[in-house]
C-alpha cells in the first residue's frame, strides 16, 4: 500500500501538475468539549504566500499549531495531506524535520545565548572527530544565514542586547536554517521598522522563488495586499473563504472577517484646537524632559480634550517618553506640569496621584495580571475606595466591576472569568476600565490597539475618543500610521529620541510623518 | 442517530470539564480524606480523640509556618529562613523571660525577632532585586549562627508557666498551639480576602511589572511579607520553646522545607499569584497525617523521611499537572 503511494508520488512530481505541496481537509478541533476550529480547508503551494486572515479567536493560531505538530486534531476531525502523504505528526519536532516551520509571534529565543547559536539550535551543531562543537563553523553558518537575508548582525552578539526588531531577524533566520518547504509566520512585521519590512519582503520574494510555501498572518491590509497571492479568512473557528488576492480588496476581506460591514477604520471628528489654547490651561505639560538612554531634551502641551498622537519608528524613544512621563523610568532632566502645576513625579505612583493613567505596550506582561479575574483586574487601581475600616466590600467591588464591563463592553460570560482566557482587544479594554476608575486627567496609551482584531480595534478608538470628549487629555503611541491619523488632532513625530516635529492634523499624511520619523528635517 | 452521538461526547467533555474543575477544587482535600479512611482501617487508634488531636498538635508548628510562607510564595518568591528564625526567637524570648523580665515582654521580643529578621530578607529581596532564594539562603545561614552564638550553642531551659501554657497547655481540653494554628489561619484568610495587601500579594505574584505600573507599592508590599512570614517563624519559635520547655539553638532545623512543601502540596504555585490559604491547611494537614499515619503503622523515624521525600516531589508533580490542565 505505501510503496504504491510512494510511486504515485514521484508521478505527481514528475507531471508538475499544480497539486498542492499541503492540503489541510475539513479540520476539526475541539478542546474539552469546546469547538474551536470546525471543518477548516487550507491549500498550500509551491512557491506562495497565503495570507491567513480573521479576527482574534477565528482560529487562526490553532490552525498554526495544528498545521506544525503542537495539536493534533480531533479524532475523525479531518486528514492532513502533506506532499502527497497522509500525516500525522507526533509533535512540532517531527513536523519540523519535515520541512514545516514557523515563526512565532512571540518570540522563542534565547536571550543569554548568541546569535548564532539561536539561529543554529535545533540543528546538530558542526563537531570535530572528538565531539566538540567546531565554534568557527558555527559562527560561519550562522553568518551565511545572516548575510542570505541581507543582515549584517554579528552572530557572536549576545541576544538580549538586540532590539526587539533585530531579534526578530534572528528568529526568521533560524526558520530558515531548518531549509523549510512550509514557512508559517504570524504577525512578522509588528515590531518591525519600515526599513526592516522591507528587508522582510524582499526574503519573502527570495524565497517564494525558491518554493517555499509562506503562510502568513497579519492584521495589516496593506502587507496582505502586497506579497500574498492568495488568502483564506476564517471566523469564529469556520472556514468561510478562501481566493486569489487579485479578486478580493480590502473592504471585502474586512467583510468576510468580522461578517459585517465595516467603514474601513475609525474617523475621529475633531475639533479644530486652536482658540481654547489661549484660555485654557494645559493639562499636561513637559519641558525639556530626558531619560537615561534615549529621550533628549522634549517638550509639548496636550489640553484636555485633546488626543495627541505620538509617531516615530521603533527605538525612537516613544515608549520611553511616556514611561518617563509616567515615572516608570527615571527622569534625569527636565519638569512636568499637571493643570499648570509643576509636579515631582519619581514613581508611577506618584503619576497616578496627579491624575496620570498610563496603559502600557506589552498587554500581558505590563498590563494585566493573568492570574486574576475580570473583576479584580479592573477594580485594581480603585482598592482604597472600597475599603471600611481596612476591609474589601467585594459586593461594591462587584457592582462597580460590572458597571465598567458594561460601559466599555468588555465581552466576559462573568466578571469572575480570568483575564487570561479574554480575546486580545477585551483584555485591552480590561486595561482601560481600570484606568477609567481613578478619574484621570491625563491618559497616556502605548500600541493600545497591537495584535488587536478590526473590530474590537473600533470599538477602542471608540472609546478613546468619548474619553476625549469627557476631558480628558490622551497622548497615543502607534506604530500604525493609519490609527495615528485617524484618531489624533495633532501629531508629534520622534526621531532618535527627540521631537523631530509637530504636525496639525490637517498637514498631516503618511508620508510626511514618515519623512520626519527617519530623521527628516 | 448521529445528532445523538454528538451531544453524548459533548457532555462527556463538559463532565470532564467540571470533573477537572472540581479537582482543581478539591483534589487535595479528597486527598486527605482518602488517607483518613484508609488510615482508619489500617492503622490502630488513628480515629480515637486523643491521636486526632495529637495530630492537629504536631502540625501546629508547621501549620504556623506555613501560613507565612503562602503568603511568601503567592509573590513568587520564597522563605528559606523560617526554621532559623524559629531556633533563633526561642532562644531570645526564653533568655529574656530567664533573666526575670515579664513573659509577654520576653514572648514579645520573640515575635520582634522573627519580625526583624523577615524584614531584613524583605528589605534585601525587594530594595536590591537579589532573589528571594538566595537572600534567605544567606539569612538561614546567618540567623541560626546567631541562635548559637546567643545561647554559646546550649539549649536553656525554660521556668515561665505560659511559655509550657502555649507549647504544651490544654484549654478545655484542647492544646494550646491548635488555637494558635486556627487564629493564624482565619487571620490570614480575612488578610488574603479582604484587605488590599492582600490583593496586592496576588497582583504582585502575577505580574510583578503590571503591579509597579498600577501604582501598587511592590517594594513596600513585599518588606511586609517577609515581614509577616519572620513573625509567624517567631510565633512559631516561641510555641516550639514553650513545647520543649527550652530555647534551642539547633530547633526547627528543616522546618523550612516542610512548610514549603505544605504550601505546595495545598495547590500554591511556585511561580506566584495562584493559591488560597484554606488549601495550605490541607497540604499542612495531609502531611501530618502520613507522618502520624506510618508513626502509628510503627514505621521508623528513617523510613518515615523516605516517604516525606516522595510526598514532596509528588506535591511538585501535581502542582504541574494542574497548572498544564489550567493553560488549556
Amino acid at each position: 500500500m505505501n510503496s504504491v503511494q510512494l510511486i504515485e508520488n514521484d508521478v505527481v512530481s514528475v507531471s508538475d501538475s499544480p497539486s498542492p505541496i499541503l492540503k489541510m481537509k475539513g479540520i476539526s478541533k475541539t478542546f474539552s468539549g469546546v469547538t474551536v476550529l470546525k471543518n477548516i480547508n487550507l491549500e498550500l503551494y509551491k512557491g506562495e504566500v497565503h495570507a491567513l486572515m480573521g479576527e482574534n479567536g477565528a482560529g487562526k493560531s490553532t490552525l498554526i499549531k495544528i498545521l506544525s505538530g503542537i495539536y493534533q486534531p480531533d479524532a475523525n476531525g479531518g486528514s492532513i495531506i502533506y506532499k502527497n502523504n497522509s500525516v500525522t505528526w507526533s509533535g512540532p519536532v517531527e513536523a519540523k524535520k519535515q520541512g514545516i516551520s514557523v515563526i512565532h509571534q512571540e518570540l522563542k529565543l534565547s536571550p543569554n545565548l548568541t546569535i548564532s547559536e539561536n539561529i543554529l539550535m535545533g540543528t546538530k551543531f558542526p563537531e570535530n572527530k572528538f565531539g566538540m562543537v567546531k565554534w568557527d563553523d558555527v559562527y560561519h553558518k550562522a553568518k551565511e544565514i545572516l548575510h542570505s537575508m541581507g543582515s549584517e548582525l554579528n552572530p557572536k552578539t549576545i541576544v538580549s542586547t538586540l532590539s526587539v526588531a533585530q531579534q526578530q531577524v534572528v528568529e526568521i533566520a533560524r526558520a530558515l536554517s531548518y531549509n523549510a518547504d512550509v514557512l508559517i509566520m504570524d504577525e512578522p512585521t509588528a515590531s518591525l521598522t519600515d526599513k526592516e519590512i522591507e528587508k522582510l519582503f524582499e526574503i519573502i520574494e527570495d524565497l517564494k522563488k525558491k518554493g517555499v510555501a509562506i503562510v502568513y498572518i497579519s492584521h495589516r491590509m496593506d502587507e496582505i495586499f502586497r506579497i500574498s497571492n492568495r488568502y483564506t479568512v476564517l471566523r469564529d473557528g469556520e472556514w468561510i473563504n478562501s481566493g486569489p488576492i487579485k479578486e478580493t480588496n480590502p473592504e471585502h476581506l474586512v467583510k468576510l472577517m468580522v461578517g459585517r460591514e465595516l467603514n474601513s477604520l475609525f474617523k475621529r471628528h475633531t475639533k479644530v484646537a486652536t482658540s481654547r489654547v489661549d484660555d485654557t490651561k494645559p493639562a499636561l505639560e513637559i519641558n525639556g524632559i530626558s531619560d537615561k538612554r534615549v529621550v533628549k531634551n522634549v517638550s509639548f502641551k496636550i489640553y484636555p480634550g485633546e488626543i495627541v498622537g505620538l509617531a516615530g519608528l521603533v527605538g525612537a524613544g516613544r515608549t520611553e517618553l511616556i514611561r518617563t512621563i509616567f515615572g516608570a523610568s527615571q527622569k534625569t532632566g527636565g519638569e512636568i506640569l499637571v493643570n499648570g502645576e509643576k509636579v515631582n513625579i519619581t514613581s508611577p505612583n506618584d503619576a497616578i496621584r496627579h491624575g496620570i493613567a498610563h496603559v502600557p505596550e506589552s498587554r500581558k506582561e505590563q498590563g494585566l495580571f493573568l492570574n486574576m479575574s475580570v473583576k479584580e483586574n479592573i477594580i485594581m487601581n480603585e482598592l482604597k475606595k472600597f475599603r471600611k475600616a481596612g476591609k474589601l466590600n467585594w459586593k461594591e467591588i462587584d457592582q462597580k466591576a460590572d458597571y465598567l464591563i458594561k460601559e466599555l463592553g468588555v465581552k466576559v460570560s462573568s466578571s469572575e472569568q480570568l483575564v487570561a482566557n479574554l480575546s486580545g482587544g477585551n483584555q485591552q479594554k480590561v486595561v482601560i476600565a481600570r484606568w477609567l476608575s481613578i478619574g484621570p486627567k491625563v491618559l497616556l496609551l502605548d500600541e493600545p490597539t497591537r495584535g488587536v482584531d478590526i473590530g474590537a480595534k473600533t470599538e477602542i478608538h471608540k472609546i478613546i475618543s468619548k474619553l476625549a470628549e469627557a476631558g480628558l487629555a490622551v497622548l497615543v503611541v502607534s506604530s500604525e500610521l493609519p490609527e495615528i491619523l485617524g484618531i489624533s488632532d495633532r501629531i508629534l513625530v520622534m526621531h532618535e529620541g527627540k521631537l523631530q516635529r509637530h504636525l496639525t492634523r490637517q498637514e498631516a499624511t503618511q508620508e510626511k510623518i514618515m519623512f520626519f520619523a527617519t530623521g527628516g528635517e | 442517530m448521529k445528532a445523538n452521538t454528538t451531544v453524548v461526547t459533548t457532555d462527556k467533555a463538559r463532565y470532564g470539564k467540571e470533573a477537572l474543575q472540581i479537582w482543581n477544587r478539591l483534589g487535595m482535600l479528597i486527598i486527605l480524606v482518602l488517607l483518613c479512611a484508609v488510615l482508619a482501617f489500617t492503622a490502630p487508634n488513628f480515629l480515637e480523640m486523643s491521636n486526632l488531636l495529637n495530630v492537629l498538635k504536631q502540625v501546629s508548628i508547621n501549620g504556623v509556618l506555613a501560613a507565612g510562607m503562602t503568603l511568601v510564595i503567592l509573590t513568587g518568591g520564597i522563605d528559606l529562613s523560617v526554621g532559623a528564625i524559629v531556633a533563633l526567637s526561642g532562644v531570645v524570648s526564653v533568655m529574656i523571660s530567664q533573666a526575670g523580665i515579664h513573659p509577654l515582654v520576653s514572648i514579645s521580643a520573640g515575635l520582634l525577632v522573627g519580625a526583624f529578621f523577615g524584614l531584613v530578607n524583605g528589605f534585601f529581596t525587594a530594595k536590591t532585586k537579589l532573589p528571594a532564594f538566595i537572600v534567605t539562603l544567606g539569612s538561614f545561614t546567618y540567623v541560626r549562627g546567631l541562635a548559637y552564638v546567643i545561647s554559646g550553642g546550649y539549649p536553656i531551659v525554660v521556668e515561665s508557666d505560659l511559655f509550657k501554657f502555649l507549647g504544651a497547655g490544654r484549654l478545655f481540653l484542647i492544646p494550646t498551639p491548635i488555637y494558635i494554628m486556627v487564629i493564624v489561619y482565619i487571620g490570614m484568610f480575612f488578610v488574603l480576602k479582604y484587605t488590599m495587601f492582600g490583593r496586592h500579594v496576588y497582583a504582585i505574584g502575577g505580574s510583578e511589572e503590571a503591579a509597579r505600573l498600577t501604582g501598587i507599592k511592590v517594594e513596600r508590599t513585599l518588606m511586609k511579607v517577609y515581614s509577616l512570614s519572620g513573625l509567624l517563624a517567631g510565633l512559631a519559635g516561641v510555641v516550639l520553646a514553650g513545647r520543649l520547655f527550652s530555647g534551642q539553638p539547633t530547633a526547627g532545623l528543616g522546618y523550612e522545607l516542610d512548610a514549603i512543601a505544605a504550601v505546595i502540596l495545598g495547590g500554591t504555585s511556585l511561580t506566584g499569584g495562584i493559591g488560597r490559604i484554606q488549601g495550605t491547611i490541607i497540604g499542612v494537614l495531609i502531611m501530618g497525617v502520613i507522618s502520624n499515619g506510618l508513626t502509628l503503622m510503627d514505621v521508623g523515624y528513617y523510613w518515615q523521611l523516605v516517604v516525606k521525600g516522595g510526598v514532596i516531589i509528588a506535591a511538585v508533580l501535581i502542582d504541574r499537572l494542574r497548572s498544564q490542565s489550567q493553560s488549556l
